[in-house]
């Protein structure tokens, strides 16, 4: 059995949407505490390895909150421009959530 | 003990219609008010900063007849929030238009009619600057410049529960708001019947977006939300929706940077501690919501400012070698476009989609597609320039000289000869806040018969 699956088999949701016009915010919910609880430990989402993945300074996270009532993992990112600023390709901030799908989450953790 | 039942059947009125078989279950059963949010900065600047709307005014209609026509059935008020997607003065006149010429229509017996409008005059957002009483910036932007305000179009302030309780309190059957927080809308209906604020606000907090607080997924269908003694319950109204703990709870995330806070004019919701319960299979309860009183009264001000005429060009590459070579392309386009125009005032932007369309420098996958589609913004003060910015950088990609290219008749692909005359480019000039001795400072409201 691989050690390893795809973020996107374990959470029910993933999205990113504005969180007014300077932010983007990133939902990943789960249905069941188990699997949120397992990608917690693995640490395969953290302020850092989503800094990296989207090619970003830490700065540029705003917030980083793991969310129980949710189950959810959720962070913010400052955008570079206000939504829909000449130049801006996603108005809502609705399509940045796809790099999310492929992260590896360690099912050892 | 104080009671309230809303019905919320759209979570932006007129962006979709309403679906009408949930909203007539909502309707029968009883609510004491219909009401809706029909705004929202998720459009983007150009709305605000042009005055008009992102909705189609039939769309606006509809909603707005099918709550009108059952809310005057049953007898209770409706009330409605950002009218016509900003909530400027103008898109509330539209809405109060529409209200009297769908009761003239239906020869609706008479009702009173309240409104309210949220501009900003820039010169009291001045007087503020000037007189040292910072108006803050939002978002880790810096407090507001002078010269940030003098590049806006159009100011609107968010109103809290303020304007929209005095109109209940007059009497208002019918109450079109203009730029609202989506919470004050229901929250002023419910703090309206007496209602602790802590459920009041959570429960507008939960009921704006209508049914993304059920589950399965599914837009447009009418919620129904109680405060009936002990905290704020939420009840789908499809029947094949429900709004469950998770699906209520993870509501609050939504389109939020903290699951745990809620801001509006006076103060904030405090739902770290909320507890949700499942009472029947279609509706939750939620408990332990926390209002805490802002010191001072802050209200916060959206802004929009003119940046200038703009066109869109699109171009297309197949050639492997081009594509890998395209940032040089762009360079090459650039160039002569900065040749053309010098020191004048343009901007040109560049979406490479097969690339980075849609990410830009947040892409992680760098290896592009097999072709490529270039959208081209030129962006200038006359509609004139704006053109020859544009044509001037999409067509230059097409002569590009890229030293090893095989193809030497045209490096890119043309979908169209011409460039596309868009809508003037728009930013967010305010993400503010405005410092006030009375919440109702902003928001006159106004009273008028309708006769039907």
């Amino acid at each position: 059995m691989n050690r390893y699956r795809p973020l996107s088999e374990l959470a029910k949701t993933i999205r990113s949407k504005n969180a007014g016009v300077d932010k983007i915010t990133f939902d990943v919910i789960f249905t069941d505490r188990a699997a949120y609880d397992l990608v917690r430990r693995s640490r395969a989402l953290t302020r850092e390895s989503v800094a990296r993945l989207y090619n970003i300074p830490e700065s540029r996270i705003s917030d980083f909150v793991e969310y129980d009532p949710g189950c959810a993992i959720k962070f913010t990112i400052l955008r570079v421009r206000p939504s829909g600023s000449p130049g801006d390709s996603d108005i809502f901030g609705s399509q940045q959530y796809a790099p999310l799908l492929d992260v590896p989450v360690d099912l050892s953790a | 003990m104080a009671s309230v039942r809303i019905i919320c059947p759209n979570g932006h009125l007129g962006f979709a219609p309403l679906k009408p078989e949930s909203f007539e279950i909502g309707v029968a059963a009883r609510p004491d008010f219909i009401a809706a949010d029909s705004g929202s900065d998720d459009i983007g600047p150009v709305p605000l900063g042009s005055d008009t709307c992102a909705s189609p005014q039939a769309w606006q209609r509809h909603d707005l007849e099918a709550m009108l026509l059952a809310a005057r059935r049953i007898g209770v008020p409706m009330i409605i929030g950002s009218a016509g997607d900003t909530g400027t003065n103008s898109r509330v006149d539209l809405y109060v238009g529409m209200i009297k010429d769908i009761a003239a229509q239906h020869g609706l017996a008479p009702f009173r009619l309240g409104y309210f409008y949220s501009e900003v005059d820039k010169e009291r957002v001045r007087r503020a600057i000037r007189g040292g009483d910072a108006v803050e910036g939002l978002d880790g932007r810096p407090a507001l410049s002078e010269s940030e305000l003098d590049a806006t179009d159009r100011i609107v302030a968010m109103a809290g529960v303020h304007p929209f309780m005095k109109l209940l309190d007059m009497g208002a059957d019918v109450i079109i708001g203009g730029r609202s927080s989506d919470c004050a809308i229901f929250a002023a209906a419910a703090l309206h019947k007496g209602c602790k604020e802590a459920d009041a606000y959570y429960l507008g907090k939960v009921l704006e977006c209508a049914s993304f607080c059920a589950e399965p997924y599914g837009a447009k269908e009418t919620v129904l939300g109680a405060i009936d003694g002990e905290g704020v319950t939420v009840t789908a109204m499809h029947p094949g929706q429900r709004c469950t703990i998770a699906s209520v709870a993870g509501h609050a995330m939504y389109e939020r940077s903290s699951p745990f806070f809620e801001h509006f004019v006076g103060g904030h919701l405090d739902m770290t501690h909320c507890h949700y319960e499942q009472v029947d299979p279609r509706t939750t309860r939620v408990t332990g919501q926390v209002y805490a009183p802002a010191p001072r009264v802050r209200v916060k001000l959206e802004g929009s400012g003119k940046v200038g005429e703009r066109y869109v060009g699109l171009a297309a590459i197949r050639d492997p070698y081009t594509i890998a070579h395209v940032d040089e392309v762009i360079a090459w386009a650039k160039a002569q476009a900065a040749e053309r125009f010098g020191d004048k005032p343009y901007e040109l932007h560049y979406s490479v989609y097969g690339r980075n369309g849609v990410m830009g420098d947040m892409e992680p996958v760098k290896t592009p597609a097999h072709e490529l589609l270039i959208m081209v913004q030129g962006v200038a003060p006359t509609a004139e320039m704006a053109e020859e910015v544009c044509i001037t950088g999409t067509r230059q990609l097409f002569y590009a000289r890229l030293p090893e290219v095989k193809g030497t008749a045209g490096g890119v692909a043309f979908p169209l000869d011409e460039v596309l005359h868009a809508s003037a480019g728009y930013r967010w000039t305010l993400n503010h806040t405005l410092a006030v001795d009375d919440p109702m400072e902003l928001f006159p409201v106004h009273m008028v018969q309708v006769a039907g």
